[in-house]
């Protein structure tokens, strides 16, 4: 059969030459990518979209000869289109599809390796930004995915039809272990669903791991016998060596501990996905927190973007993760953030750049992960949260249940009881943001414990701008 | 700002018990109740009536009262249901539940009838 034949020519040549496809229809099977670019000067945007096509697959700055024993053009990233960035002349979106044979089976680690990899620190752009990828639904199945997911969650714990709620334990560190399980059994006897590990709190040489989880599970036990519900607390086994955060999962299954958590970010996706597998073996909830996300995540002009950061957490594993608030004292702005709060629970997200969702994204038949709302949020927050975040979430208080003047219990039963009333009067088709201080000051009516922390904390507000916020003309 | 009061809450008083959504609100009105299945109607979830003696209440299996309403949407009808079984089993707790079978789950479940507790 004829075929055009290559011969060796070594030198330096354009990426565009190799890695510029406007011609091409991406593949069902194809990852594909959308990154921010901003080019050096002088640098054509079809150059610099097909060099970071380049650099993130098969390409490096000169031509070898041993390219010719394979068929390059069948492996290589291609620069499919171009746009620009509404808000941002220096910028623009560079669009681009790779093969599916490029990535390991099941491993987040390989997708990021290559995608943001070496490409970041490459000459010819000036700054880089992932801002959204679309995984093939042939290499979604290839993945373990959340261990549990929401449903299997729900029926586990036997909590319908509303959030759940959760506590991060105050002060973060310094505690003894008993008094710590103190902490937690007030929170929980209160009325919360869950206590959470602060993400610093390993096993620091004030309070060991074994000595926390053995005084929090005591804890758990007393206020599941006194309140008849079932309730958790997140152990946190993130540690120093996947040897080391094993022995501890396998302790809290022990002990009887319905969740454990991680730190997907600063533990690392292999460790993770490990960690997911071992939950899925052991019937364990996962909790993940995302401590690290914000050096990745936050300029706008260089990094990853949190929906990525999202997705890969859903491929690696968890059934928990933090989404930010939009209303507390943390990063997030509104539309972005129901953004990917969409991208942890349906199975099935619509291109919307409304939304920064830049692509179709099919999750086949992968559970779904609960987005955790935690951070700055207290009982006047209740009526905007259960509207934005809906019944698949987990609301965590801290300083809103800890700080109430009388106690962690009493902190509890406020955040529980305005919760209550806000999905009663959500279902009754009230207008939750609208209506929420009348339908808060009708529920503390017969919860002491609510007026007061009505009255601790109406001053309290976060009202600095968003600093990562979605491209939109501004002019 | 009010004195600090106690967390009335222990092992010995049975009135601690909760039963999850709902639970720490005061107990629902007729009316209340009636919006609540008109929630459930509205989203398209099947109602069913569970009842179970309070000191089981944490098992996850209650006892179905005849079996899940697939498909009813009138709101009386589903009312006369957890009617008949609380008048059938006074002393029980009985809860409304909307199983929502696109998630395979319960979209609601909540307790209208409260038991006598123990």
């Amino acid at each position: 059969m004829p075929q055009d034949k290559k011969t060796y020519n070594a030198g330096v040549k354009d990426y565009r030459e190799t890695y510029w496809m406007p011609e091409y229809t991406p593949l069902d099977t194809d990852f594909l990518a959308c990154f921010k670019v901003i080019p050096q000067d002088g640098v054509p945007r079809e150059e610099a979209a097909a060099a970071v096509a380049a650099e993130s697959s098969t390409g490096t700055w000169t031509t070898v000869w041993t390219d010719l024993l394979t068929d390059l053009d069948y492996y290589k990233g291609r620069a499919y289109a171009i746009e620009d960035v509404p808000g941002n002349d220096d910028a623009f979106y560079a669009f681009i599809a790779y093969p599916i044979d490029l990535f390991e089976e099941g491993s987040v680690v390989n997708i990021l390796t290559s995608l943001v990899g070496n490409v970041f620190g490459f000459k010819a752009v000036r700054a880089l930004r992932l801002e959204d990828v679309r995984i093939p639904r042939a290499y979604v199945m290839t993945c373990g995915g959340p261990p549990n997911g929401i449903q299997v969650e729900r029926d586990k714990l036997n909590k319908y039809g509303r959030p759940m709620l959760g506590c991060t334990i105050k002060p973060k560190l310094g505690l003894s272990a008993k008094n710590y399980g103190r902490a937690v059994y007030e929170v929980l006897r209160g009325g919360l669903d869950f206590a959470k590990d602060d993400e610093n709190v390993n096993s620091q040489p004030f309070m060991r791991w074994r000595d926390r989880f053995d005084y929090v599970m005591e804890g758990i036990q007393k206020a599941e016998a006194e309140t008849g519900e079932k309730k958790g607390s997140y152990l946190n086994v993130t540690a120093p060596t996947p040897e080391e955060m094993y022995k501890r999962a396998e302790y809290a299954k022990e002990i009887g501990a319905p969740i454990i958590m991680h730190d997907y970010l600063t533990a690392g996706f292999t460790a993770n996905t490990g960690l997911a597998n071992w939950c899925r073996e052991n019937g364990m909830l996962l909790h993940i927190h995302r401590a690290m996300h914000a050096v990745i995540d936050r300029n706008p002009n260089h990094g990853i973007h949190f929906r990525v950061l999202t997705k890969m957490l859903r491929l690696s594993g968890g059934d928990h993760l933090h989404s930010g608030t939009v209303v507390g004292k943390l990063e997030g702005d509104r539309e972005a953030t129901l953004g990917w709060i969409d991208i942890m629970r349906d199975s099935y997200n619509k291109e919307d750049r409304s939304r920064g969702i830049m692509f179709d994204q099919d999750w086949g038949s992968m559970p779904g992960v609960f987005p955790v709302a935690s951070g700055g949020i207290h009982v006047w927050h209740m009526p905007a949260l259960v509207s934005i975040f809906g019944d698949d979430s987990v609301l965590q208080f801290g300083g809103g249940t800890l700080g109430h003047p009388w106690g962690n219990a009493a902190g509890a039963a406020a955040n529980r009881v305005a919760l209550e009333a806000c999905v009663q009067a959500r279902n009754e088709g009230r207008e939750l943001e609208k209506e929420g201080k009348d339908i808060l000051t009708n529920a503390a009516k017969s919860s002491p414990e609510l007026a007061t922390a009505m009255e601790t904390w109406k001053e309290i507000k976060f009202e600095f701008d968003t600093v990562d916020k979605l491209d939109t003309q501004h002019r | 700002m009010t004195d600090m009061q106690d967390y009335k809450s222990s092992l010995a008083d049975v009135t601690s018990r909760k039963f999850e959504t709902f639970s720490y609100l005061p107990e629902m009105t007729a009316e209340q109740t009636r919006k609540q299945v008109e929630y459930i109607v509205s989203k398209g979830w099947n109602p069913a009536v569970e009842h179970t003696e309070p000191e089981n209440a944490t098992d996850s299996y209650w006892y179905m009262w005849k079996l899940p309403m697939f498909g009813e949407t009138d709101v009386d009808r589903i009312l006369a249901e957890t009617e008949a079984c609380h008048k059938a089993h006074p002393n029980n707790h009985v809860r409304l539940v909307g199983y929502d079978n696109y998630a395979q789950s319960k979209g609601a479940e909540m307790v209208i009838y409260r038991g006598k507790p123990v």
